[in-house]
């Protein structure tokens, strides 16, 4: 009994990886569409926005379906068509990756924009009269403004983020929900392993939520709150 | 691409019993779930201290672990233990725990009503104080309070974030498919791609179908507001 | 437009992985005791999993194992997610439309298991019962086939231990399995004491098919012919009855 519960925790650390990775993946396209859909330029404006309304209208687990059995197959196709031999393998920790960092991408691209529209655009104006270059504009401007606004939508979005990575587990990657669920077949007691399993989510979001609640307070150092 | 495989009478058939069982488990969880979810913000917003910390425990957990585990934990995890077992030929209710379908049901239920009474509970504390004073100066009992002017505007003031919600619940019926002998629309399309070895068609048969799912409901819902919430629309002349 | 292609295809495999030349990437389902399991540690093992190293060494290449769910292995095999299944895979002529096969490497009948106390005189004596199978197996076509249309409610599992924690739960009245898989994943157990084989060795090529092979891909010819002079020789040198008498009292190569 005691080598399957050891197998969940090392499957832990697979999801936290997996949780992570796609973490990653999900600012840098919540930044990117973020940026389209400010940057009022009709072509970038409906890409980002069919992108966020596909993502709306999909199941996560139909899309990570999709990229995972139709990836590969689809790949292999682009492979033979070119006339090569090799054979591309997509898995399921690459598929898993990004399929929800591309889901949380569209939803971190709204908690983005909301955020950048929060801050008064007089300050960009400012930053480009003194000569600042765009980039420079947004690393020392906009962006340790935008994240005290991000950071409620930001946190739900990762512990949405996190119980996402469950799903994974349905496409055959070996973290914690696989684990737990061939040791409860194999042992016949889903009871003790999934509970197991439940409480290691638990641990995960709260200290997550932990976390962030250390961020929220750093970033709002100086600004004022309300008492009622 | 095949396509004319998807359009043979078995398969639209595999899918239309998918699409029955999606949004019949999407709204009988919802209206479960709804119902206590409406309890829940109650429990949430009294002044008994002990409910407040059980409920709260409660969509603690519900919020913090996934639906995936929770389906399980309740489909296997239920049926294992004895306690159920010894109950579930003859005594009702435990018989409804045989069932694939009630299992969905309850794990699904249990989940939105976690959600949605976090959203409630919000939205009836940012109910204004001074119509309550004004309401409870006219001598209205606590109940009649709720009922009448806490209520209806907590409800409209929870309409958007709920919307959301019940779209994310339309995504999570997909998981139905991991309950042994629920054909939802991914299991449908689970089948066929193992049948027929045709995962795009089978799959982007099944997103299509959601998404069309998704923007009724979407569309219905901006209805609704519009209706509902009419008074925070920006004025037309 | 080639090169842009090329550009994504390369941009795809820098984040994927390739199939190299030495090593042998065997598809298992490790749910199917005592020819597919896991250890609790994780280790594959069993009768397939022992009689794929046996033949790896024998065409001198690294047997690498990839845990694949049942119903997908066909279509993993054809993605190119491996390159072999040896899983108990069945030899049928519906997957031979699809997939090629070595020749076979063992062959065992299946049974119906049901509760000790249930009298089972052909499919219409269980009307009614819930019989749980293994989706996209030869057993559930079986089921499917004969005892759906006589009126017994068939359900398809993902994988066949989970249908033995329903059994033992109580949620279904029995299954349609390999004689030799229910005997050690099932019977064997203390769940199983209350449950025997029941009817009579079903054989049917129809859906049984001609044994148990080695599923490649087609117009994989070298490796076909690798292997199945591997079989030949493990069945001769001893290695093949080594492994048998490991797991099995009898000689599960049949007819």
């Amino acid at each position: 009994m005691n080598a399957y519960y050891l197998a969940i925790l090392q499957g832990s650390v697979m999801t936290v990886g997996v949780s992570l990775a796609a973490l990653l993946v999900s600012i840098i396209l919540g930044l990117a569409g973020a940026a389209a859909k400010l940057s009022e330029r009709p072509v970038l404006v409906a890409l980002a926005t069919v992108y966020t309304t596909l993502i709306r209208g999909i199941p996560e687990l139909v899309l990570m379906l999709l990229i995972f059995y139709g990836g590969s197959i689809g790949l292999n196709h682009l492979m033979e068509l070119l006339g090569s031999d090799t054979v591309i393998d997509i898995n399921p920790f690459v598929a898993g990756v990004l399929t929800i960092g591309f889901i949380y991408g569209a939803f971190m691209t709204e908690t983005f924009r909301g955020a950048m529209l929060a801050i008064p655009p007089g300050q960009a104006e400012a930053a480009w009269a003194f000569g600042m270059s765009r980039s420079q504009t947004f690393l020392r401007i906009t962006a340790p403004q935008m994240v005290r606004y991000a950071l409620p939508g930001f946190t739900n979005n990762w512990l949405v983020l996190i119980k996402a990575t469950a799903l994974v587990s349905l496409i055959g990657l070996q973290e914690m929900t696989y684990l737990a669920k061939q040791a409860s077949a194999a042992t016949r007691s889903p009871f003790v392993f999934f509970l197991f399993t439940a409480a290691l989510f638990l641990i995960y979001t709260t200290v997550s939520l932990f976390a962030l609640k250390k961020l929220n307070a750093r970033f709002s150092l100086g600004t004022q709150r309300v008492q009622l | 691409m095949n396509w004319a495989v998807i359009f043979e009478p078995q398969n639209l058939a595999l899918y239309g019993t998918g699409i029955l069982t999606t949004l019949g488990l999407l709204f009988s969880s919802l209206a479960v779930g709804g119902v206590m979810a409406l309890l829940f913000a109650l429990a949430l917003t009294g002044p008994i201290a002990s409910l407040r910390w059980i409920v709260g425990a409660y969509t603690y957990v519900i919020r913090g672990t996934p639906l995936l585990i929770q389906v399980y934990l309740i489909y296997y995890g239920l049926g294992q233990l004895e306690w159920i077992q010894a109950r579930w030929d003859s005594v009702w209710p435990w018989t409804h725990f045989k069932e694939p379908f009630f299992c969905a049901l309850l794990a699904f239920s249990l989940n939105t009503a976690g959600y949605t009474a976090e959203m409630l509970a919000g939205a009836i504390r940012e109910t204004s104080a001074g119509e309550i004073e004004a309401a409870q100066s006219f001598g209205m009992s606590r109940f009649k309070v709720l009922l009448h002017i806490v209520l209806p505007s907590a409800l409209r003031r929870t309409l958007p974030a709920y919307s959301n919600e019940v779209v994310m619940m339309l995504h999570s019926t997909s998981l139905a498919s991991a309950v042994p002998s629920m054909l939802d629309v991914t299991a449908a399309a689970s089948r066929i791609y193992s049948d027929y070895y045709l995962p795009f068609e089978a799959y982007l048969a099944a997103a299509s179908i959601y998404l069309t799912a998704s923007f009724c409901l979407i569309g219905f819902f901006k209805f609704s507001e519009g209706h509902l919430l009419a008074y925070l629309a920006p004025r037309k002349h | 437009m080639k090169k842009l292609l090329l550009a994504i295809a390369i941009g795809a495999v820098c984040a994927t992985s390739f199939a190299q030349g030495k090593d042998l990437k065997v598809a298992i389902d490790p749910t199917y005791e005592p020819f597919t399991f896991k250890t609790a540690d994780g280790k594959p093992t069993g009768f397939d999993v022992d009689i794929a190293s046996a033949l790896c060494e024998q065409i001198k290449r690294k047997c690498v194992f990839v845990e694949q769910v049942w119903d997908s292995m066909i279509p993993g095999l054809q993605a190119k997610k491996y390159d072999v299944i040896i899983s108990s895979l069945s030899i049928t002529a519906d997957r031979l439309k699809v997939i090629d096969f070595t020749d076979k490497y063992y062959n065992t009948p299946s049974r119906v298991v049901l509760k000790k106390d249930v009298k089972f005189t052909g499919p219409a004596s269980i009307k009614g019962k819930k019989i749980g199978v293994l989706k996209g197996s030869t057993q559930e076509k079986y089921a499917m086939g004969e005892l759906k249309t006589a009126g017994v409610e068939v359900i398809p599992y993902e994988a066949q231990d989970q249908v033995y924690l329903d059994i033992k739960s109580g949620r279904l009245d029995g299954t349609v399995a390999d004689f030799v898989e229910v005997n050690g994943g099932f019977l064997s157990k203390p769940e199983g004491k209350d449950y025997a084989l029941a009817g009579p060795e079903l054989f049917t090529e129809k859906y049984f098919g001609t044994g148990v092979g080695i599923g490649l891909r087609k117009g994989d010819a070298t490796l076909k012919t690798e292997l199945n002079t591997a079989i030949k020789t493990i069945r001769t040198n001893g290695a093949y009855k080594k492994i048998n008498d490991k797991y099995f009292k009898f000689d599960v190569y049949g007819k």
